[in-house]
């Protein structure tokens, strides 16, 4: 009888843990929106209290992560707390949309990466833009390229730099992984289509690592944020377009994105207090422009997530 | 049950049923299994968890079970998404027997070396040296790869220095020590008579250890290259970080390739909970998870035999 205790205790802790698993999706939802509804509180900022946790993009990450600092550091704002997480555009919209994050961070629109009805209900506050250049190794010689010869490298139609009017080389392809945010931008206003990785080329998902190795590898192209270059590698101006933030602002230069920061419905008072803070003067003139990202208010272009570009 | 001879002292054990002793013992008791069934409730949910998510690819979404074992396409997020896992898969034991061939030569000589050459250094100097090893953050090996190794293979043996070598060469040091520790334990644990035998026959340093001392101890080199071999598979840092990730199944060994560890990292985090995509990469786990229980098998397989 005694002997058969442990097994049977075991077997009732199981059941009991699997079953909590099973409701583990339901009861998040409801707890998150439960703290969500706490930190309500008054109209006066000073009273403003609670935790927000921002999820997401490790593009948009360093970022939050320094305005978060300067936001928590503000005596108006002492009794918030803003907690930031990297892990990636899909994990931040997956979180915010099951309510388990108040703030999902993400390189891409919500409608590319959730199913509509879920998009629908995330609202979206654009913090940023980020401006990518195609960039090549300096052996290259290469300076300018037109759409459709990046198209045609990036689906490995040329593979010998000569082709495209550089030097003799071949050409070694550095990508991002199919489903990252950045390389969804590049193939959306560079390529104007999704490519498939010519065998042999390389991915990484890290700007610091990509810029190493086109750096490094003779004969190497990839894309980086405007913040990433230097004199370590060749910036390749599109269609003759140099990229540069006056020609982005501007509306000529094509392959940027915003910076998106979603939440489930319309944010709670001290979200919309940390949203604000993110979206002031201030914080766009200071920290956005030194992290290499560029600020909303300089855009004169605006664009919606079909990709359609309008004067602002 | 007999229960016949009752002795005074059990008599008295059961006339005091709370004596202090007693119930500290039955706290005890009920601590440990507490923690054990709280351990074995992790490790069920785990595996529970890996595998109705991983199931859910060819349950809910519908791809089948031969296009993801056997299709090379691998393009989850195109226009007309494909799920073959097998230049992934390939990938996987490609560089994983690759390591354990460079690994393990070099880890039983150094094994023998500390233990039948020189004991005292071995013992005090190389062992400590070699489990230092094994602890050094996988990110660090792969910094090192990127940028000692990869530049390299670029420059002395050709190609893009990124590839399925580089990945090999760095998982190879990766798993040193882990081979190394078993094979030297093993090594050690031998009894002296057994060499003392041999040479009391006349044979040479070099004859005991290759006919009498490494033939006994096969089994448990066996393990600690399975074992190797098992860290290995599962590496996922330091292999994605050299490997170059192509979604192709290579055709030399400076070709960039991806494995099942760096498909699920660098598409893990991108893609929402739930798409197929998603799930897609979980099917990738639960692949993992199954070799690995296939690696533990095998060692408990060798250690069955090691006993005899």
């Amino acid at each position: 009888m005694f002997k058969k205790l442990p097994i049977m205790l075991l077997t009732l802790t199981m059941v009991l843990v699997l079953a909590a698993c099973g409701s583990n999706g339901g009861t998040t939802t409801g707890s998150g929106a439960g703290t969500d509804t706490g930190s309500t509180g008054g109209e006066n900022s000073s009273e403003l209290s609670g935790s927000i946790l921002a999820v997401g993009s490790t593009a948009l990450q360093p970022l939050v992560d320094q305005v978060a600092q300067k936001f928590m550091a503000d005596s108006k704002y002492a009794n918030v707390s803003v907690q930031v997480q990297g892990g990636g555009s899909g994990t931040g919209l997956t979180q915010v949309s099951e309510g388990q994050a108040n703030i999902g961070n993400s390189d891409v629109f919500a409608e590319e990466k959730l199913d509509a009805d879920k998009a629908a209900e995330l609202v979206d506050h654009q913090v940023a833009v980020v401006a990518m250049a195609a960039v090549a190794n300096k052996g290259a010689n290469v300076k300018d390229l037109k759409k459709q010869q990046l198209v045609d490298i990036f689906t490995g139609k040329v593979t010998n730099w000569k082709e495209v009017g550089g030097a003799d080389q071949k050409i070694v392809v550095i990508n991002r992984p199919s489903s990252s945010g950045t390389r969804a931008t590049f193939e959306k206003y560079a390529l104007g289509q999704k490519t498939e990785d010519p065998a042999g080329s390389i991915q990484q998902d890290s700007s610091g690592t990509v810029k190493k190795l086109i750096a490094e590898t003779p004969g190497a192209i990839g894309y980086l944020a405007l913040s990433y270059l230097d004199d370590s590698v060749t910036a390749l101006s599109y269609d003759g377009v140099e990229p540069k933030v006056e020609n982005v602002e501007a509306g000529k230069y094509p392959i940027w994105a915003y910076e998106h920061m979603y939440t489930k419905g319309e944010p709670d008072a001290s979200t919309k207090a940390f949203l604000d803070y993110m979206l002031s003067e201030d914080v766009q003139q200071s920290d956005v422009t030194e992290l290499g990202y560029i600020p909303m208010s300089g855009m004169q272009v605006q664009r919606d997530a079909e990709g359609k570009v309008s004067q602002k | 049950m007999e229960h016949s001879k009752v002795t005074p002292r059990e008599a008295q054990r059961r006339r005091l049923p709370l004596e202090k002793h007693r119930l500290e013992d039955w706290i005890g008791k009920i601590y440990t299994s507490v923690c054990v069934v709280f351990l074995i409730a992790v490790i069920v949910s785990i595996v529970y968890f890996v595998t109705s998510k991983g199931v859910a690819t060819f349950a809910v979404n519908g791809v089948s079970l031969t296009e993801f074992f056997f299709g090379t396409h691998w393009a989850p997020d195109a226009a007309e998404p494909s799920f073959g896992a097998l230049p992934a898969i390939t990938g996987s034991f490609l560089v994983t027997l690759l390591a354990a061939l460079i690994a393990s030569p070099l880890s039983i000589a150094a094994a023998l070396f500390m233990t039948e050459i020189v004991p005292t250094f071995g013992k005090r100097i190389l062992q400590p040296a070699i489990e230092l090893l094994s602890g050094i953050p996988s990110v660090v090996y792969g910094f090192i790869g990127l940028t000692l190794i990869v530049p390299f293979l670029r420059d002395h043996v050709g190609g893009q220095g990124i590839g399925v070598g580089a990945g090999a060469l760095v998982l190879s040091i990766m798993i040193l020590p882990t081979i190394t520790s078993v094979a030297a334990d093993a090594l050690a644990s031998l009894p002296r008579g057994l060499r003392e035998a041999s040479y009391a026959l006349g044979a040479t340093r070099w004859q005991t250890i290759y006919r009498v001392v490494l033939p006994t101890v096969l089994p448990a080199l066996l393990t600690g290259i399975v074992l190797g071999m098992a860290r290995a598979f599962g590496e996922a840092l330091a292999v994605q970080m050299v490997i170059g990730n192509a979604p192709y199944i290579p055709t030399s060994l400076l070709e960039s390739a991806s494995t099942l560890t760096s498909v699920i990292t660098l598409g893990m985090g991108n893609t929402a909970m739930g798409s197929i995509q998603n799930n897609a990469l979980w099917s990738m786990a639960l692949v993992l998870m199954l070799m690995t229980f296939v690696f533990i098998l095998i060692i408990r397989l060798l250690e069955r035999r090691n006993r005899i």
